[in-house]
């Protein structure tokens, strides 16, 4: 393989990801902060009151991790799947497909494209939960490194769905009901100890309650789950999609005839 | 040194549409290649295998020696493609469509900047850099995919229809832009439905028909073995019945014009002193069709009576 090619290549998706999010900034980086906005007020502002403190903390500080995470993955998904798609649906994903970079910068270009704006969007989300409430970061190095990780499984998700779908129908799919309601479940808004016993093992089959978890831990020092798992779990999950990637992409699926 | 080698290449789609039948095709370095067929003859399936954008059944391709399936990067890297369906990103800027592709092609710095200016300006496209792709015109657009295919300097250029729906203007100053840089080394893959570029462009044609290549020649032999020709004659005033002439056959049309066919045993001396005894005067004259559509016409035709 070429290192200096694929380098300069993987450069190029990126930067070419990172204009894109940017021209069309009032679809891909205010509806998010808008959504987040509310939710700070609906649930955190005039609900928390009501609810009082939970693990220790009050319920706008609670939440804030969860929303934080929400976005990243909602965003670095949507950006994948929405930009490899496009390129399919266009047919320009011919340009990258036809030059001499490997399969997997393709993938890695992407990914990071997803990256950057799960990030961007994650960190104005932050802004917005600092006019709510307080947050200290407990654990700087476990919140940036899960963050990371979940953003990186994600949109190597969202890679997957854009090879498998062949409409536009199927790049919401996915999203609309499998991933908004495994994050609604997955702790964003609550602490699994308040389930049934069943309920609460049934909650630790959900990728994302260990993703929310983790990420709260590393502001807050609060979790309902090992951390250990949680590393475990999103280093299994990048290492199984990219390979399925890498598959997708050398087998032809979804993008060569 | 073969540009693009290709041997028993087959296709069978997944609705079990046999596109191409195992063919058999060499093109030298350096060479202007024509590859002609109807619609559906299997031309753009073997460009999308040339191309990695199809996989093939079966068989071997090589470009510059470097075979798609142990050497793809390399292969890919001696190649430029221009397909038949605009494949570009509309809402991406006409510069930023080719110093994109320059990057997936590993160039950079100044070296990318200069190359962009450099087609950019050979396709007439350098003032509209700033425009998104979607407010060029179709000739634009497929300048545009030309520039986009050259920036990285590919030894060897396919295109596939690039002057479909294009104007006479624009595609004549494609043509010439084509022979120089076909002159400047570059060896050209071309397919078209317009015969006369064929003709005019190129060196060397194959026929593909039916998933099989049924001619793969030099241009002047194939047209040697056109044995008659049809000229159509303007004449001074019509006439009232076609003239009988010795070794022609003729058939009057209208506005004063008259068609005869020419075999390969006599010339045109022999017609006008044959028209001059006859008092008939002759103003203009044409060919009635290009000589390569009737050839290409003659062999499509007569492998469908064979089969």
């Amino acid at each position: 393989m070429n290192i200096a090619l694929n380098l300069v290549a993987a450069k190029t998706i990126i930067r070419k990801e990172m204009v894109r999010v940017l021209r069309i900034w009032i679809q891909t980086i205010v509806p998010p902060a808008i959504t987040m906005t509310l939710y700070f007020i609906i649930f955190g502002n005039l609900i928390g009151r009501r609810i009082g403190v939970m693990d220790g903390f009050d319920y706008m500080q609670y939440i804030a991790p969860g929303l934080i995470m929400m976005s990243v993955i909602t965003n670095s998904y949507g950006n994948v799947v929405s930009s490899f798609f496009g390129a399919k649906f266009g047919r320009h994903v011919e340009e990258m497909l036809v030059a001499p970079m490997s399969y997997a910068t393709i993938i890695i270009g992407h990914v990071a494209g997803g990256v950057l704006r799960g990030l961007l969007v994650g960190a104005l989300v932050t802004v917005v939960a600092l006019f709510f409430t307080k947050l200290q970061v407990a654990h700087p190095f476990i919140m940036i490194s899960i963050v990371l990780l979940s953003s990186i499984v994600f949109s190597l998700a969202g890679f997957i769905n854009a090879v498998f779908a062949r409409k536009f129908d199927d790049i919401s799919i996915i999203p609309t009901f499998v991933l908004t309601p495994l994050t609604y479940l997955g702790g964003v808004f609550y602490s699994i100890s308040l389930l049934p016993e069943f309920w609460q093992n049934a909650s630790k089959l959900n990728p994302i309650l260990y993703m929310v978890n983790a990420f709260r831990y590393g502001i807050l020092g609060t979790s309902d789950i090992s951390i250990g798992h949680a590393y475990a779990i999103l280093l299994v999950f990048v290492v199984v999609l990219f390979s399925g990637c890498m598959f997708l992409m050398r087998r032809g699926i979804g993008i060569r005839e | 040194m073969k540009a693009l080698s290709i041997k028993n290449l087959t296709k069978t789609y997944a609705n079990g549409n046999q596109a191409l039948k195992g063919i058999d095709l060499a093109v030298d370095a350096g060479d202007f290649y024509a590859l002609l067929g109807p619609n559906g003859a299997g031309k753009t399936t073997a460009i999308g295998i040339i191309s990695s954008l199809v996989n093939k059944s079966g068989g071997e391709v090589e470009i510059f020696g470097h075979s798609i399936d142990s050497e793809l990067e390399a292969a890919k890297a001696c190649l430029g493609i221009v397909p038949q369906e605009i494949n570009l990103n509309l809402w991406e800027t006409v510069g930023n469509t080719v110093m994109n592709q320059a990057g997936y092609y590993g160039l950079s710095g100044k070296l990318r900047k200069e190359r962009v200016e450099k087609y950019l300006r050979a396709l007439r496209l350098w003032d509209r850099r700033d425009d998104t792709a979607r407010s060029l015109s179709g000739g634009m657009k497929r300048r545009l995919m030309i520039a986009r295919a050259l920036v990285h300097e590919p030894k060897l250029l396919i295109l596939d229809e690039p002057t479909a729906g294009v104007d006479i203007e624009i595609r004549r100053s494609m043509w010439e832009f084509l022979r120089e840089i076909n002159a400047a080394g570059t060896t050209i893959i071309l397919t078209t439905h317009y015969l006369e570029e064929a003709e005019s462009l190129c060196r060397h044609i194959a026929i593909i028909d039916e998933g099989t290549i049924i001619e793969d020649a030099r241009m002047s032999q194939v047209l040697r073995k056109l044995q008659r020709e049809v000229f159509v004659l303007s004449l001074s005033e019509q006439l009232e019945e076609a003239p009988t002439l010795t070794g022609f056959e003729t058939r009057l049309r209208e506005d004063c014009e008259l068609e005869v066919e020419k075999g390969p045993e006599s010339d045109l001396n022999e017609l006008f002193e044959q028209l001059n005894a006859q008092g008939i005067r002759v103003v203009s004259l044409r060919n009635k069709a290009n000589r390569l559509e009737e050839m290409f016409m003659h062999l499509v035709e007569n492998k469908g009576a064979a089969a």
